[in-house]
């Protein structure tokens, strides 16, 4: 039996499906993040999550107790359910000292003092804000006001974590640091998370699970590796890294042509199930391309630039663009040279899929 | 060659701050300076025993004690009043909120005067319309309510002032973040503590903020009390000051204690301003950010509806009836009379637009005065506020305090300074004509000519500026060409913050007028004093008819640049 569980959930905006009959089972001690571009619905379902929107259909259990559900006409307000949340624009309340931020949530519990002395104590020591308890929260920098939106969740010690794109208002090099920290606040307490970001590589670093969405369907839900590896579908591919898309026509013989004429070698061929599928994207990824004498194809470099560790070269094959990164350290051609390309790991997706 | 354009750019400079510091020196600086000479310095040296002689004067004592009572009593009552209605059209489920929201902002239109002219029509002691009613049909031996009292003069100024509060916090409610508070409902906390706990702390500087301009505004507030005081004595400072220029024609002893009552006014108006930029200052929390979802919103449930109907019925009570007896009254043969229709015709409108000399000339002169004051302050300010917010030129230090003055000088103190400058002391003497009143509104609407410049100037960036300079256009091709059309919203929205609150000007005209020279505010006001009270809210409609036109215009035109 999952943890967190939810069936069916739907959710409407006028006539906007946000999220639609969503099925999710997390578990204890997991983290889990919900990963798609602006308006697909993570966010929305983070908040029926937590209780701020309420749902038109289905039903949210956490730890078997009901939290919404429609059937039953049920809706436990989100002061009733006992998450810790951080939000992007971190939401501490600059009236209030550091040490206040983190109490508060004691307070309205109305624990005994030294119980909230001690609670509050333990938050601000695992998240390194004990020397500035006493301070404004409004001296503090965006990692350190993050740490005290941490402190504050933490504070009642929930089972679950709500993360809304939490790193999303740091600097990029604060980013990773916190990352950590999240992840190291989680094996000390023990909470599952679900955590919603559009960043891909934070979602990869952090989670056990990743759901990627779009426009309120899920697309996959899988280990980072397999979201990396075996992306569900050419949106999962686009979403996750770069790529190159190539589109090709089946050729009645099971081969396919890039340029309509000449059909690509055997080696790269369509999977059966897809030749009678029309159009087809031929996808890769710009760092798994060799250049070789014995490629699938040739190409033609038209712009080569140095980043430093890697180098990009954008080409094109039968008219279409095509993207190639190689470490610095491995020859490649130069810009108006034709070279065989060799495609390490492509996948096949519908066109319009 | 550079050198030479660098030159001329310098001079250009110098030239431009020196005109700006001029304009300020002669048209605030020089006025409020010779009000305080004339009220610390007498025969020769410095004299602050006779500053407390004339403050300790009975009469003098107890203006002052008024206008303290007068506008802590509205800032208080503005202060609820407008804190409630800014929360129930943000923060709760309230049906038609946006209507709402708009007509909180109406009172904003009505010069208070005017509504003060109205409800002394409906609650005067004996004449008043509603005391009659209750008289006559309930055979009460007294009437309900005398509005010649404080409590009358801090109920009608709290209608029309407490836009104030009601504005600066439904701002602050709606651009705060909501996980601000969301943050609190996750900790568990419910609805009523996050009001008290979280939003009210957060927005209590705002709150503050508008009450200290509320206070600003009441202690140096003519109209309300001149109508609805002096009948039963109650004088606050402007209309002390008034009350002894007027009477006594400019004499010595009569100037001395207006000059010791502005300096008052000058030195709180000051002192309030000092504690207001503290209150921004210590409190502007960064509660802007992050996306926006819909902010908690409290279920009224049950009371919804009954919620609704008291928003209307007091937008009813403190708007629309006024403005309906306003009208009612100014089409009645004789004042006193029922609103029947035998007794009510537009006779009145058509004489005094067409055939009452007194009303033809104050309608012409203030809309005259009105344009040729906004006209001369627009450009002024806007050639001030460049220099403030965009020159790097030395001296600049002495012209931004210049500029702070005009945000603390009230109406009547102007009127007074400018009396004691242009009556021919120094050369030039402009009493008992228009000009005198011109140049008292450009002292007294600079404050919002620079407002409105300097914040359309602070939009545009200073790059802006230097890749026209790179492009090869010197200061005044920029000028002309880059800097004037990005400004031209702010500028225009100058030029009507000036002309129409310029319309229903009295405070500083009623000090200044000659029996030509009368705006509509000086008519209306003289022609009720005199007992012509059909004929005063016949103008007063014409006046709001005005007024009304004028702030739809501007609502279009700015819907237009903002959108």
């Amino acid at each position: 039996m999952s943890y967190v569980r939810l069936t069916n959930v739907t959710k409407r905006f006028g006539r906007v499906t946000a999220v639609n009959s969503l099925n999710l089972a997390i578990e204890k001690g997991e983290c889990f993040s919900m990963l798609g571009p602006s308006g697909c619905g993570k966010t929305t379902t983070l908040r029926m999550v937590a209780g701020f929107e309420d749902l038109d259909e289905g039903e949210i259990r956490v730890g078997g107790r009901l939290l919404s559900s429609r059937t039953r006409n049920f809706y436990l307000p989100p002061e009733k359910r006992d998450f810790g949340m951080v939000f992007q624009a971190f939401a501490v309340w600059p009236h209030l000292s550091v040490y206040e931020n983190v109490a508060f949530p004691l307070r309205i519990r109305k624990l005994s003092a030294a119980e909230i002395a001690a609670r509050t104590q333990d938050a601000l020591t695992s998240t390194n804000l004990l020397k500035s308890a006493q301070d404004s929260p409004e001296n503090l920098s965006g990692g350190g006001k993050q740490r005290v939106a941490l402190a504050r969740a933490l504070a009642i010690n929930p089972d679950v974590m709500l993360l809304d794109e939490p790193l999303s208002s740091l600097d990029p090099h604060l980013r990773e640091e916190m990352r950590f920290e999240i992840k190291d606040l989680q094996r000390k307490y023990g909470f599952s998370i679900i955590y919603v970001t559009h960043d891909q590589s934070e979602a990869m670093a952090l989670s056990d699970r990743i759901l990627v969405m779009k426009q309120g369907v899920v697309q996959q839900i899988d280990s980072p590796l397999n979201i990396y590896n075996k992306p569900a579908n050419k949106f999962v591919f686009s979403f996750i890294g770069l790529h190159n898309f190539l589109s090709v026509n089946p050729l009645p013989d099971g081969t396919a042509s890039l340029d309509g004429q000449r059909p690509l070698p055997e080696a790269l061929a369509p999977p059966g199930e897809l030749r009678d599928a029309g159009p087809l994207s031929l996808a890769t990824r710009p760092s798994e391309i060799d250049f070789s004498t014995e490629g699938h194809f040739t190409a033609t470099v038209t712009r080569k630039s140095f980043l430093g560790e890697i180098v990009d070269y954008q080409l094109t094959a039968g008219g279409q663009e095509l993207r190639i990164q190689k470490n610095r350290r491995v020859p490649g051609p130069e810009v108006g040279e034709t070279c065989g390309v060799l495609l390490l790991k492509p996948y096949w997706f519908g066109e319009n899929a | 060659m550079s050198a030479l354009a660098k030159k001329n750019d310098l001079d250009a400079a110098h030239f431009i701050l020196g005109l700006s510091i001029a304009i300020l020196v002669i048209v605030v600086a020089v006025p409020v300076l010779l009000i305080f000479l004339n009220a610390f310095w007498a025969e020769g040296k410095f004299n602050i025993v006779d500053v407390f002689a004339v403050l300790r004067e009975p009469d003098t004592y107890q203006a002052l004690l008024n206008s303290l009572i007068i506008a802590s009593g509205t800032t208080l009552g503005s202060t609820v009043v407008g804190t409630f209605f800014a929360w129930l059209v943000t923060r709760t489920d309230l049906p038609f909120k946006k209507f709402m929201r708009g007509m909180f902002l109406v009172p904003f239109m009505l010069p208070s005067f005017i509504g003060a002219l109205a409800w002394k029509m409906l609650l005067s002691p004996r004449a008043g319309y509603i005391n009659r009613l209750f008289m006559d049909v309930f055979g009460l031996e007294a009437p309900v309510f005398n509005i010649y009292s404080y409590l009358g003069i801090v109920a009608v100024e709290v209608m029309y002032l407490f836009p104030f509060v009601f504005i600066q916090v439904c701002g602050a409610l709606e651009r705060m973040d909501p996980t601000l508070e969301e943050a609190a409902r996750i900790s568990g906390a419910g609805l009523f503590t996050i009001t008290r706990r979280i939003t009210i702390p957060l927005v209590l500087p705002s709150i503050l903020s508008g009450a200290l301009l509320i206070m600003l505004y009441s202690m140096a507030h003519f109209g309300t009390v001149a109508v609805l005081g002096i009948e039963n004595g109650i004088y606050n400072i402007p209309t002390l000051i008034y009350e002894r220029i007027h009477q006594s024609a400019g004499s010595f002893a009569s100037i001395r204690t207006g000059t010791v009552l502005a300096s008052v006014l000058v030195i709180s108006a000051a002192f309030i301003i000092w504690l207001q930029g503290k209150v921004l200052g210590r409190g502007r929390y960064q509660i802007i950010a992050g996306k926006s979802f819909r902010p908690v919103e409290l279920k009224l449930r049950a009371l919804r509806w009954p919620m609704l109907g008291f928003c209307v019925l007091y937008i009813g009570v403190t708007i629309v009836l006024p403005t309906a007896v306003i009208f009612l009254v100014g089409g009645l043969k004789t004042y006193g009379l029922p609103f029947v229709s035998e007794n009510l015709s537009l006779a009145n409108y058509k004489f005094i637009l067409f055939e009452y000399q007194v009303t033809k000339d104050a309608i012409l002169n203030s809309v005259t005065l009105g344009l040729a004051a906004a006209f001369i302050t627009m450009f002024a300010g806007v050639m001030i506020s460049y220099v403030i917010v965009k020159m790097k030129v030395r001296g600049k230090g002495f012209l931004e305090f210049l500029g702070m003055l005009p945000f603390s000088v009230p109406g009547s103190v102007i009127a007074l300074g400018v009396i004691l400058a242009w009556s021919g002391k120094y050369g030039v003497n402009l009493y008992n004509t228009v000009w005198i009143i011109l140049v008292a509104y450009i002292a007294r609407y600079m404050a919002f000519s620079l407002k409105a410049n300097s914040a359309a100037l602070e939009q545009v960036h200073d790059s802006l500026m230097e890749a026209a300079r790179a492009c090869g256009a010197g200061m005044w091709q920029t000028l002309r060409d880059i800097v004037l059309p990005l400004v031209r919203p702010g500028m225009l929205a100058a030029f009507f913050l000036i002309f129409l609150p310029s319309l229903r000007e009295l405070t500083v005209s009623i000090m200044l007028y000659a029996p030509t020279t009368r705006t509509i505010g000086v008519a209306i006001y003289t022609l009720n004093e005199d007992g012509e009270t059909v004929f005063s809210a016949a103008l007063a409609g014409i006046a709001l008819l005005l007024i009304i036109t004028g702030q739809t215009i501007i609502n279009r035109v700015s819907a237009k640049y903002q959108g």
